[in-house]
């Protein structure tokens, strides 16, 4: 057994510091910002902004198990019992303060909502800007289904500045361009060290697991920018690595890898990755936490602010589901899986519309799918008997098929 | 014309659309080009000489969509794929969509992979509040016209244009006095017979149905009308097309004398600018009319729409349409359920499938909420 990864516990006390923080902010003089886990956040950390991310808070909800109740809660409210669990989440987490974290999220002093994940978070943020009474930026990030347009590329780009503007108004403070061209850079390096995370698992056996990913995900999505962050990748690669070196794989005695798709399932994660494993299955990449690191190609590192709307138009939920399907092939073949596993997440729709063309589109591949039917917080859309007898079979489908090929 | 004939005529168009449109593409020659939202630019396609119509979605069964689109998925946007997967809509050239909600967003990748027709994503910002913005919506409107040009090989004057601009605010000016004229004498027309007049305007060829509603007005206008004032209900929402709705109300002395909808006011509501640019002209209608859900015009937009369409109208009560699995629509209800209950005005909340009858549960609801009145 390959056991924890020593670098888990560095990574749950920066998390918790980065709350504390956050909480006294107004103590320190500072401000806090909620953003979008797509959001532009370096500007941001250049001001001197405490960024807050409410997703990662669904998710902590999530992996508490207490999303089906808090949905509850928010559904009593009019809400309805078919949108994202994660905006019900946080509506009634910001009432009832309850949250797994002591005393909820630190209340905004802005609102920064990028809609290149999805249009959900566009009514969300609204939302919560009329609750919290604070002003609201949208980082408004044109759909790429075939074309990244050179209007889009202007429109981007001219919300840049327009960005800036916005927190020097609230801020009261000058933009502070050197400090944002170091956080450029720390951001971009944090994605690159990132990505040589998750490329571990092209070892086989694979030193980690997609599930290990979706906890060590954290960091890049809220504080990229920072430091502290490329420190602790730098951490966790040296890890990855030495456990390649010594032939260490996250999953004993690895026999079948496997690609995850769309959100994880917060509230099942253990007993997934457990299914998994006592079939000698890992999950080994996953599209999920990739997003944080596909777009390194696009940004300019010497001058972040001049590529970042292209950076943050172009990603992995931004653009055709062909392209999405294309992304989905190269991890089949980079991380050599034997199969994909779809989740069907009934609070994700830009994620899960489109889950079975990308089917179609990889005929070619000839792999094995299995598609789960699940929310990401929500337990109360979940079957665990269904789940198990769907993974058995997938996976008799995925041995059978190892034998026939041998 | 006479009224009733005239009506039969909407209602006919309005029941079944697709064989209208197949007869228009034999008469006329034009390409059909189907929109999936009220965000869709007309204006353009007319002056490409090409017919734009709205696709609703007419198929009963999902069983084509079901391979496509997870059950939830609205039954509008799977609807219109059904209709795109059987067949049924054959006769079109070209499918247009601009970006409104998630779904519709993945549908358009959805239809370009399974469909053979020509495609049109019409890239708009979702904030519209901003300069920035509107200049942006400008861009992407010329970037719809090359486009156009292209797949249709037409050039798309500027002539063409401005009669096109002005063909389309002939036709709204003529929903909104109709609207007018049911706010003013409530019950003049029944409930679906508006909506299906309305449904058919968005199917019709333009010119015949700026005639049609002349006479139509000018008979409603003539008519004289003593009715007790009935209580006045707004419908909200996306869409509401079925008939039994407004036969319920009207059946407990309710007339609906306004809506929100996509299907209703949401087409016809603001006009272009005739005397300016054509193309400025329809980015000015389209980012200061009233908005749907799914854009930003500010964050109380819509309660404050809500309010004054209350005010303007004197509603008794308001009915909320919602299609089931409808993010953008949904979201904005509970804070302006709030607002209402401030206000002391009665309303209800009815969350539905396209494809649904009306059951008893419904009913009783409704029924309910009218006896408060
Ligand atoms: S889960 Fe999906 S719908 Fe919800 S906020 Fe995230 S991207 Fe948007
Ligand atoms: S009803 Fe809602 S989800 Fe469906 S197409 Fe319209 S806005 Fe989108």
């Amino acid at each position: 057994m390959a056991g924890r990864l020593k670098a888990t516990k560095k990574m749950k006390s920066i998390m918790k510091w980065y709350y504390v923080e956050a909480k006294y902010a107004r103590y320190l003089g500072k401000k806090v910002a909620w953003i979008t886990s797509g959001g532009p956040v370096e500007p941001l950390i250049a001001m001197n902004i405490i960024p807050v991310y409410p997703e990662n808070h669904g998710a902590m909800i999530g992996a508490s198990k207490m999303g089906g109740k808090m949905s509850e809660f928010a559904e009593g409210l009019g809400y309805s019992s078919d949108v994202c669990s994660y905006t019900k989440n946080d509506i009634t987490s910001s009432i009832t303060k309850e949250s797994p974290i002591k005393g909820g999220l630190p209340e905004p002093d802005m609102l920064i909502c990028s809609n290149n994940i999805c249009g959900t978070v566009l009514k969300w943020y609204e939302i919560q800007a009329r609750k919290f009474n604070v002003p609201l930026f949208i980082y408004d990030t044109p759909f790429v289904h075939t074309e990244f347009t050179e209007e889009a590329r202007a429109y981007v780009n001219a919300q840049t500045e327009e960005y800036i503007k916005f927190l020097e108004k609230h801020t009261g403070k000058k933009f502070n361009y050197k400090k944002m061209k170091r956080v450029g850079k720390l951001s971009l390096e944090a994605m690159r060290l990132w990505k040589k995370v998750l490329e571990t698992a092209e070892h086989k056996p694979s030193p980690m697991t997609a599930f290990d990913a979706f906890f060590h995900l954290a960091l890049i999505v809220t504080l990229r920018g920072k430091k502290v962050v490329v420190k602790y990748y730098r951490q966790l690669l040296k890890e990855l690595e030495e456990r390649n070196k010594n032939n260490i794989g996250a999953v004993d005695n690895e026999q079948y890898r496997l690609l995850w798709d769309n959100l994880p399932i917060w509230f099942r994660m253990r007993w997934l990755s457990e299914k998994f494993a006592s079939h000698g299955a890992a999950l080994v990449a996953d599209t999920y936490t990739q997003a944080w690191c596909g777009v390194i190609d696009y940004v300019n590192e010497e001058d972040f602010l001049s590529t970042m709307g292209e950076a943050y138009t172009r990603i992995h939920l931004n653009v055709g589901v062909d392209q999405m399907a294309d992304t989905i092939k190269k991890f089949i073949r980079q991380y050599d899986v034997d199969g994909l596993v779809m989740h069907s997440n009934r609070s994700c729709k830009p994620y899960s519309f489109g889950q079975y063309d990308i089917q179609n589109l990889l005929q070619d591949e000839d792999i094995p799918v299995l598609m789960i039917e699940a929310d990401m917080t929500d337990e109360r859309k979940f079957s665990e008997s269904q789940a198990e007898a769907r993974i058995d079979a997938f996976m008799e489908v995925i041995k059978q098929r190892k034998r026939e090929k041998k | 014309m006479q009224k009733e004939k005239i009506i039969n005529r909407f209602r006919e168009v309005a029941r079944a659309p697709y064989p209208y449109l197949q007869k228009l593409k034999k008469k006329t020659g034009k390409a059909l080009i189907g929109s999936t939202c009220a965000f869709t630019p007309e204006e353009f396609i007319l002056a490409a000489g090409a017919h734009p119509f709205r696709i609703f979605g007419e198929s009963e069964s999902l069983s084509g969509a079901d391979a496509h689109i997870q059950a939830y998925g609205c039954s509008m946007v799977r609807g219109m794929l059904e209709d795109g997967l059987s067949g049924k809509l054959e006769f079109l050239d070209g499918v247009v969509f601009p970006h409104a909600c998630d779904s519709i967003q993945r549908l358009s990748d959805i239809w370009r992979l399974n469909i053979k027709s020509l495609h049109f994503d019409v890239l708009l910002p979702v904030k519209l509040d901003s300069p920035l913005a509107k200049s942006y919506f400008t861009d992407v409107l010329k970037r719809f016209r090359k486009d156009l040009e292209k797949a249709l090989e037409v050039e798309i004057t500027e002539e063409a244009l401005k009669e096109a601009v002005a063909l389309m605010n002939n036709l709204r000016r003529r929903l909104i006095r109709l609207y007018g004229l049911q706010s003013e004498r409530p019950g003049i027309l029944s409930g679906s017979d508006l909506s299906a007049v309305v449904k058919a305007a968005m199917v019709m060829e333009k010119q015949e149905t700026v005639t049609l509603l002349d006479d139509l007005l000018e008979a409603l206008e003539n008519e004289p009308f003593s009715q007790r004032p009935p209580k006045r209900i707004l419908i909200s929402g996306s869409i509401c097309s079925h008939p039994d709705i407004y036969q319920m109300i009207e059946g407990k002395g309710a007339v609906v004398v306004w809506d929100d909808l996509c299907s209703g006011s949401r087409y016809f509501e603001g006009l272009a600018a005739e005397d300016k640019e054509p193309v400025e002209a329809v980015t000015g209608r389209f980012t200061e009319r009233y908005v749907c859900p799914a854009k930003h015009l500010g964050v109380k937009f819509q309660m404050e729409n809500l309010k004054k369409l209350v005010k303007e109208h004197k509603i008794d009560g308001i009915l909320f349409m919602l299609l089931k699995f409808c993010e953008p629509f949904s979201f904005d209800y509970p804070d302006i359920k709030t607002g209402l209950e401030q206000m002391e005005i009665p309303f209800l909340l009815v969350e539905m499938d396209r494809h649904n009858e009306v059951d008893e549960q419904m009913r009783t609801r409704i029924d309910t909420m009218l006896e408060i009145l």
